[in-house]
């Protein structure tokens, strides 16, 4: 393949040992982000889409977390092996994040250049390090990057200064400062308001362009991994049970989730509301044998409910995890 | 002939927040509502839209009587909702309910389902067959009755949302308030509540006034829409008429700003009305029309003079220089806004 790939996990497993037994969150999942790639995770809440992402960064509270299973490539290597050291360069420089709630990830008793400066200063390679005005100059143009006025001012002022637009594009600036290969945006624009959503999506897709930086887009609105991806991952329960380019997955959704999903939205044009898909999704402690939606899919047959459906390989990169495609080719990376 | 239910006339609601000045201390205030006027008609869903700080949710809570507004009138079929000294009286409060944003923090936690369900039953409807009544509520919302022993840690978000629902419905209102009832909740969830909501309203003939910052779930629940932003009301027209032909340059950055998940909707947007600026704050309110500063389409007028409501189509009234005949002289320089009387 001409592009590398940058970021590959292979049958991920995520345990939460708690009262009363394990929660068995992540049930192999595979995933795959190639340089310079956009990619969208979706789903709904308590799915595992944040689990899978801390796991990348190992920062999963272990213990109660577990991982039994399952490997995480960043550039050929595996995150899970890498001593502490190593993971902190990972973090430093190869992977970043923005989290949901702009408010909560900028920490309050500092001001917004003290943070970003030690996010810079650490970022630097060893023996390398950048004198003061350096960082300070570096931290200027990654405000300035993310179109904020007036940086030197804001580098002084503190979080609860700024309205909730600019924090979010303090936290952007911030997680591209140190011109990471890999950036995972957790729900960037939930907290903000429509319009300023927009503007602050824009930004991110013109960044990540720019530089060509991977992104790994964590949302549950459908909307705005529509309008930001290349391709798509749909999780349900802990599996991901849909991938496809972002195109093909709006225009021909084939998994019953997402077809259930994609109907729920309601439309700009009118129409009603769809009925939803029925039940909830289901309890970790004891999950559903076989496949994990059966008891909510319309379509199910006996077979989902003794056995875990492999992905099928429909078309190229279109690869959906139900028995119903079980005529197709089985994707040679599940088990 | 519809008749109305609720009608608001320049009804305004300041919160005081400190004091500023030496030797005259003068009161900062934060304009919530900064006068509006809307009428709502037996048996429609109104929706409100507006984004974080456009005093939604204000008007929410002045309507069901948290709040007492500084200024105007409310009234529920005729009857002035402020009129009285003290509280509002027990057979008005009963009409006009409430359904919260938030169903995590507005169940008691320490309640089992049934007491909270009895909870307006008491008061309203004091009687011996409470327990009827409960059981009752829980049916017509189509819960079933193990329910009824269960707290609400036990339920999940759009269970929690659906207790809410039905204890807004225990004192049998007429008209239900919905604060974003559905933006706590995954879609298919909500699909599930709206739904409910619909069929409800069919079958008690009940009045939405459905607050949210949804857009696209507007489209599909609402009969009219009213679009708000800083205190006041922007646009107010019919919901398909609003989706066909959007006038204010503020709706207009609104809709082209919904991230939408078809090609069919991407046409049906408005064209992109790039969204600039940030939102000012309540406290600090342009002068002029309160959107100058973001507005793309400002011109010398916006920003001494604020748009009094104008009409622009049958039942259609928008907020706006760009549609009123300017008429300098006869444009009010107060910030009140006409009443658009004449909705059909």
């Amino acid at each position: 393949m001409a592009v590398p790939l940058l970021l590959e996990i292979k049958n991920l497993q995520v345990h939460f040992a708690v009262y009363g037994g394990r929660l068995k969150v992540l049930d192999g999942i595979n995933l795959a982000v190639y340089s310079g790639e956009k990619v969208g995770l979706v789903g709904e809440t308590g799915c595992g889409k944040t689990t899978t992402m801390k796991a990348i960064l190992q920062v999963l509270p272990m213990p109660p977390a577990k991982i039994p299973g399952g490997e995480i490539f960043f550039k050929g290597r595996d995150i899970l092996k890498m001593s502490d050291n190593e993971l902190h360069q990972v973090r430093g420089r190869g992977i970043s994040m923005i989290f949901q709630d702009p408010t909560a990830a900028l920490n309050p008793v500092f001001s917004v250049g003290q943070q970003l400066e030690a996010v810079i200063g650490f970022a630097a390679i060893k023996g390398h390090q950048k004198s003061q005005q350096e960082i300070h100059q570096q931290a200027v143009a990654s405000l300035l990057e993310v179109s904020l006025p007036d940086p030197e001012r804001l580098l002084r002022s503190y979080p609860i200064q700024l309205s909730g637009g600019m924090r979010q594009r303090v936290c952007i600036g911030m997680a591209l400062a140190t011109n990471p290969e890999l950036l995972i945006a957790d729900e960037p624009g939930t907290s903000l308001d429509v319009t300023i959503q927009d503007q602050v999506l824009r930004l991110l897709r013109k960044l990540v362009e720019d530089k060509d930086t991977s992104i790994i887009l964590i949302t549950h609105t459908l909307g705005i991994v529509r309008e930001l991806t290349d391709r798509v991952y749909v999780m349900y329960a802990g599996n991901v049970v849909e991938v496809a380019t972002t195109q093909r997955l709006f225009a021909q959704p084939l998994h019953p989730y997402t077809q259930g999903l994609i109907q729920t939205v309601p439309r700009l044009t009118g129409g009603g509301i769809a009925s939803g898909i029925p039940g909830r999704i289901p309890d970790y402690l004891n999950p559903p044998s076989g496949c994990r939606f059966h008891p909510r899919c319309p379509q199910a047959m006996d077979i989902c409910r003794i056995q875990k459906p492999p992905a099928y390989r429909v078309e190229a990169g279109h690869e959906v995890a139900c028995f119903l495609y079980s005529n197709h080719e089985r994707d040679a990376k599940a088990q | 002939m519809t008749t109305e239910i609720l009608t608001a006339t320049d009804l305004k609601k300041y919160f005081v927040i400190g004091h500023s000045g030496w030797p005259k201390r003068k009161p900062i205030a934060v304009k919530a509502i900064d006068g509006i006027s809307f009428t709502m008609f037996e048996g429609e869903t109104l929706g409100l839209v507006g984004e974080s700080g456009s005093g939604k949710s204000t008007v929410a809570y002045t309507t069901v009587g948290m709040y007492r507004p500084t200024a105007g009138s409310l009234r529920f079929r005729g009857q002035e909702l402020f009129g009285h000294k003290d509280k509002r009286p027990q057979h008005l409060r009963k009409e006009i309910q409430i359904v919260f944003q938030d169903p995590g923090s507005s169940l008691n936690p320490r309640s089992s389902i049934k007491q909270i369900l009895e909870m307006p039953l008491r008061v309203h409807q004091p009687g011996k067959n409470r327990i009827e009544r409960v059981v009752h509520l829980l049916e017509i919302v189509g819960m079933s009755l193990e329910y009824m022993y269960k707290y609400p840690h036990m339920l999940s978000g759009g269970e929690k949302q659906i207790v809410g629902i039905a204890r807004a419905l225990a004192s049998d209102p007429s008209l239900v308030i919905l604060d974003e009832p559905t933006s706590a909740l995954d879609v298919s969830v909500q699909a599930k509540t709206i739904n409910l909501l619909l069929q409800l309203q069919k079958d008690f003939h009940l009045s939405y006034l459905f607050i949210t910052h949804d857009l696209s779930l507007m489209r599909n629940v609402a009969s009219r829409v009213a679009i708000m932003y800083l205190g006041k009301i922007c646009e107010v027209a019919e919901t398909a008429d609003f989706f066909r032909n959007p006038l204010h340059p503020y709706t207009q950055m609104l809709l082209s700003s919904i991230p939408v998940i078809s090609e069919a909707e991407e046409e049906f947007k408005p064209k992109k009305v790039i969204s600039t600026g940030e939102i000012p704050s309540p406290v600090n309110i342009p002068t002029g029309c309160s959107f100058n500063t973001r507005c793309p389409f400002v011109m010398e007028v916006c920003s001494h003079i604020d748009p009094v409501m104008a009409e622009a189509g049958r039942g259609h009234t928008v907020r706006c220089h760009l549609f009123s005949q300017p008429a300098p002289g006869s444009v009010s320089q107060t910030g009140s806004i006409s009443v658009p009387t004449n909705l059909t």
